[in-house]
């Protein structure tokens, strides 16, 4: 196992450097170059001298992106031209959000689609099943900001049951530690302003769950259907096992097997692509920050973000594939 | 459940290629295509998402003869109130826009931009990661290694954060659109083809073939690549859905294509948010449309996957 890791391991150097090569390649071929995407548009061409000559951008290219490398390891990526601060401040204050969003929506979309995805298959060709291969079909076609769109025109403008932006009420004064807002309220005891903060993923989290939440369905329904046909569960069946017991260690082990998978590789792209739902709901995470600078033409920031949440995605897929290799010895030899 | 096993994305790509590269050359005396075909016919699913499809392209192609009027005509710009914009009445069916301009006409127009932005960068993403894939498992060895580095490292980047990186570096119009979202569908192809050809390189026909002293080029070319592309035309058919959601998406974070005498579906839903409280409709009307397409083009998709599969085959 342990070997199976650090191979693992070793192959993501290469598709680490290969990113940072392409990010380095995208900032240089912006229009204008790394000097104005730094300082910005409103950069004299003095500032861009005066810019090119301290990030020694007048050197030859390699010896540049030996640069640039040596400050993302440091994890130095310049300052935001919109807020001034520092790309890494910026995201580890926006990113606790976007993390308790992706965890609220994953639970969601786990919550839900696992138990459909079972009975939908348990009852194959049923209504049930049916209608949950048409709503796992219309979950993936619907362009997520209109879902959110609709669930916030509905559930927070007109009804009003819930609070349809921000990350929790400006009025409640709440004490922030981690910037993990329901945490905080929990550490400090301010279990008012916790429960808000709550509220507050309701809306943006099963805008964003829609999507695994779709996925999930369908390959748990998938995944059962293939593992019921399975020898092994006609043996079990045979031999007199319990219906409950043969259900609960034959069918439902097996069958989370390829679901498991899912959820990390979708987790994996929750985190880094709530830009549309974050953006409807003015969410504050990283989502929204990724909005801003593309209106803003924030170059550091953008390039900033996506480098680490490449490297945050590569690295979740990572964490899948060793649990994979945990729950199933099949994949270890290979 | 062999086939449930696999982890990454990439493997998920890999196992799909090698499924469907089992396929049979002419099982039987049917072609592939024949039977895929005739299986297709009897399949409602099919029919459903071949129906929607193929009316949406000709609601495309007849665009000028179907729709009631200029599409950017600003008939009743003058009724139009902040709060207010006037309703399905006598001409316009489906009521107008913020700016006075028939809905109805800007939906029937809009298909053609939506629907070309969908096939043109699918087309160009397939062709680009065919040409990838077929390099990678044609010659095998370093260029395969080196091919596929490439490929996993575009994989590594989440696919919309791709497309604004590059929708931010080509500036906004239509083409740089369709290359960002081009880029996106690249890996998945050239990891597609590749698998499946490798499957098909060490099959029997290839090798008698090698034995026959046909050319490597001819057999690659002739033999191995047409028998990989099963699984390479399923991907097409669903991507073309995912590009005209995602095209929708850059619209809607300001990437889309600037140029209003295009009407264009993601455009028409991204500028109707100003307007949503007072005029949901206007919101609505551009999202069915994606809704449906995608629908019709994931539907078959899915139908064609099994058709073309051979655990299904008959």
């Amino acid at each position: 196992m342990l070997r199976f890791i650090v191979r693992r391991l070793l192959q993501l150097i290469p598709i680490l450097l290969g990113l940072s090569v392409l990010l380095f390649a995208w900032l240089r071929a912006l229009p204008g170059g790394p000097a104005q995407a730094a300082l910005g548009e409103r950069a004299t061409p003095e500032d861009i001298a005066r810019y090119n000559e301290t990030f020694g951008l007048d050197q030859p290219v390699l010896v540049q992106y030996g640069k640039f490398l040596g400050r993302a390891l440091q994890l130095d990526f310049g300052t935001s031209s919109r807020t001034g601060q520092a790309v890494t401040t910026e995201f580890l204050e926006r990113f606790p959000g976007t993390l308790e969003l992706t965890i609220f929506a994953m639970v969601f979309a786990i919550g839900i689609g696992i138990p459909l995805g079972y009975l939908a298959a348990r009852r194959h060709g049923s209504w049930i099943d049916s209608s949950s291969v048409i709503g796992s079909l219309l979950g993936v076609a619907i362009p997520v900001f209109f879902l959110a769109y609709l669930l916030r025109l509905l559930f927070a403008v007109q009804l009003g049951w819930l609070p349809g932006s921000g990350r929790q009420d400006v009025r409640i004064d709440a004490t922030h530690i981690t910037n993990f807002f329901v945490l905080d309220g929990l550490m400090t005891r301010e279990f008012d302003a916790a429960w808000d903060a709550v509220l507050h993923l309701v809306l943006p989290g099963i805008a964003l769950g829609t999507i695994p939440l779709a996925i999930i369905v369908r390959i748990t329904r998938a995944s059962v259907l293939d593992v019921v046909n399975e020898d092994y569960v006609r043996t079990a069946n045979a031999k007199g096992l319990a219906t409950a017991t043969v259900r609960r260690r034959h069918i439902i082990r097996n069958a989370l097997l390829p679901v498991s998978t899912t959820i990390g590789l979708q987790t994996g792209l929750l985190l880094s692509g709530a830009v549309l739902t974050e953006t409807v709901f003015a969410f504050g995470g990283v989502g929204s920050a990724l909005r801003d600078a593309i209106a803003n033409r924030d170059y550091a920031l953008l390039q900033g973000f996506i480098l680490i949440l490449a490297v945050v995605y590569v690295l979740v897929n990572l964490l899948v594939d060793i649990s994979y290799g945990l729950l199933d010895p099949r994949v270890r030899v290979r | 459940m062999t086939a449930a096993l696999g982890s990454t994305r990439r493997d998920k790509i890999d196992e799909l290629a090698a499924r469907a590269g089992q396929v049979p050359a002419g099982g039987g005396g049917v072609s592939l295509a024949r039977s895929a075909f005739r299986r297709l016919r009897r399949d409602p699913v099919a029919i459903i998402g071949a129906v929607i499809v193929v009316a949406f392209l000709l609601v495309a192609a007849l665009a000028p003869w179907l729709a009631p009027r200029d599409p950017l005509e600003q008939a009743l710009l003058s009724e139009v109130r902040q709060g207010s914009i006037p309703g399905s009445r006598e001409g316009f069916p489906l009521g107008v826009d913020q700016l006075g301009r028939d809905v109805l006409s800007r939906l029937i127009y809009g298909s053609r931009q939506s629907l070309l932005i969908g096939v043109v960068s699918t087309v160009l993403g397939a062709v680009a990661g065919m040409a990838l894939g077929v390099l990678a498992g044609a010659f095998g060895g370093w260029v395969d290694t080196v091919v596929m580095r490439f490929v996993d490292i575009l994989l590594s980047i989440p696919g919309l954060l791709m497309a604004i990186s590059i929708s931010v570096l080509l500036g906004q119009n239509q083409y740089a659109l369709m290359i960002a979202i081009a880029v996106t569908q690249v890996p998945v192809f050239a990891r597609l083809l590749r698998g499946s050809m490798l499957s098909q390189r060490d099959s029997d026909y290839a090798l008698a073939a090698k034995a026959l002293g046909v050319k490597r080029s001819r057999i690659v070319l002739g033999h191995v690549l047409p028998n990989s592309l099963s699984p390479v035309i399923v991907q097409a058919t669903l991507s073309l859905a995912t590009a005209i959601i995602e095209a929708a998406a850059l619209s809607f974070l300001g990437l889309g294509d600037p140029d209003i005498s295009r009407p264009e579906w993601g455009a028409m839903l991204s500028s109707a948010q100003a307007v949503l409280s007072f005029a949901p409709m206007l919101a609505v009307y551009p999202a069915l449309c994606i809704i449906v397409v995608a629908l019709g083009f994931t539907l078959l998709g899915e139908s064609l996957r099994e058709a073309l599969d051979p655990k299904f085959r008959r």
